[in-house]
């Protein structure tokens, strides 16, 4: 049996394949400074598939869609598992959503969705690499332009 | 049948080839065909929260031929901006006095934002560093007119492509004609990553260099864009770039160019074109600047439904 390098949790859901310089900022949009049980953040973990990786495991909590669409534009590889009675009752891999609303911000400081009270609105134009264009300003952004909030 | 009434001009991402085919077409009708009553009854609200006299003037001077009526302001003070209102807020109030909204603005994407608040056509008459459209489409009808054609041309396009919305407009519409593009500036006012991402995406060839003269005899068309001092935050930077891409006849003369090579310019001009070219063959920056009126009496007759 294959040892675990970060223990397991019996309930609740676990984050992996997270790119590896990702891991605190999925933490972070987690807010799981805020979470009062279990919280397992590891990273430098080998993967096949990413070199190094992030996991991040969160007894007791499920995912919004919010969290997800988040979680899928600075980690587009991760996958998530709901635990249940310590086994994985479902999973699936983080889908970059075609639009974004709200939760991001321009990272052009003229752009006027940063001046005025508006909602911020995106279209993803490149899924690998990701590519946004912001709705108002149609200026790019890639992984290293996103700023949540 | 292409119909673009009720159609928002905020980018010309938002045009297809076609439909900037047959702006190009009711253009040249325009220019040719006194239309003088079919906007009458309509009202042009000019809304320019930057000024911009040549750009102001030419909507109103278009709106009037066709037998419209403008009302508008050209300065932020005057504004309700200026007691805190929101643009959202002023735009949804001046939807009712008018039929269409022209709008100029300092924030990129204001005239997005009018556009998704309002009802009424809404054109953007540029809006920050962003898009320029209604230029785009005079370059483009310019284009037309000195080479027949605007499909499979060399064009060069030298000077401040940073900040020169014009130049980001046009090499995007040139996108659609398959042309051979050749971005020619300083590297610090290099076309933006975001509008060469977009080029690659749509399959354009196109070349960076920082002298014109690497590339002048491969180009049918060369667009000059002057170089924007109020883009610059310190006045030092705009002294080392100014003055560098400066034509002049002389040094067309010395060039390597083909001799229907047709130089176009947005105007105005600083120190980057000087008046020695205005008398060559060259030249086509000034009747470039007449077709502003055609081609916004077509794009105001459009959006309004009066083409038929």
């Amino acid at each position: 049996m294959k040892k675990l390098e970060v223990s397991a949790i019996e309930e609740g859901t676990v984050i992996d394949q997270i790119a590896n310089e990702s891991t605190f900022k999925v933490a972070n949009i987690l807010n799981t400074q805020k979470i009062e049980q279990v919280v397992l953040v590891a990273f430098n973990l080998s993967s096949k598939k990413l070199g190094k990786k992030g996991i991040i495991k969160i007894g007791g909590k499920l995912l919004t869609q919010e969290e997800v669409n988040k979680i899928s534009l600075i980690a587009p590889d991760a996958t998530v598992n709901i635990i249940k009675d310590s086994e994985v009752v479902k999973k699936f891999t983080v889908d970059i959503p075609d639009s974004i609303e709200e939760f991001m911000k321009c990272f052009n400081p003229n752009c006027v969705s940063n001046h005025q009270k508006i909602i911020s609105r995106f279209h993803v134009i490149n899924k690998n690499p990701i590519r946004i264009r912001c709705h108002y300003c149609e200026r790019h952004m890639g992984v290293d332009d996103i700023e949540l909030v | 049948m292409i119909s673009l009434k009720d159609k928002d001009i905020i980018s010309i991402l938002d045009f297809t080839k076609e439909e900037i085919l047959y702006i190009l077409e009711i253009s040249a009708r325009m220019e040719t065909e006194a239309c003088p009553d079919i906007l009458k009854g309509k009202i042009l609200a000019n809304l320019f929260f930057e000024p911009s006299t040549r750009t102001r003037l030419s909507f109103e001077a278009a709106m009037k031929r066709l037998g419209g009526q403008v009302i508008g302001f050209d300065e932020l003070g005057t504004t309700s901006t200026v007691k805190g209102e929101s643009l959202r807020d002023s735009v949804k109030i001046i939807e009712g006095y008018c039929d269409i909204i022209v709008l100029r603005h300092f924030l990129e994407g204001a005239s997005r934002l009018t556009a998704d608040s309002v009802g009424i056509p809404v054109v953007n008459a540029g809006d920050g560093a962003s898009q320029h459209p209604t230029q785009t489409f005079v370059d483009l009808y310019a284009i037309k007119k000195a080479k027949g054609d605007i499909e499979n041309l060399s064009v060069g396009f030298l000077g401040d492509l940073k900040y020169g919305r014009t130049a980001h407009s046009l090499a995007y519409a040139l996108s659609h004609f398959n042309a051979d593009m050749y971005f020619v500036s300083p590297p610090s006012l290099r076309m933006p990553k975001d509008y060469i991402e977009e080029l690659e995406i749509r399959g354009v060839s196109y070349q960076e260099v920082e002298s014109i003269a690497d590339v002048s005899e491969k180009l049918d068309i060369l667009y000059c864009t002057r170089i924007q001092k109020e883009r610059f935050a310190e006045p030092v930077e705009y002294e080392k770039v100014r003055g560098l891409y400066k034509l002049s006849k002389s040094i067309m003369d010395e060039l390597n160019v083909k001799d229907d090579l047709k130089i176009l310019h947005p105007l105005p001009r600083v120190d980057e074109m000087d008046e020695s070219l205005d008398a060559t063959e060259y030249a086509m920056y000034f009747q470039q600047a007449h077709s502003g009126i055609p081609v916004r009496e077509a794009l105001l007759a459009s959006v309004l439904g009066a083409i038929k």
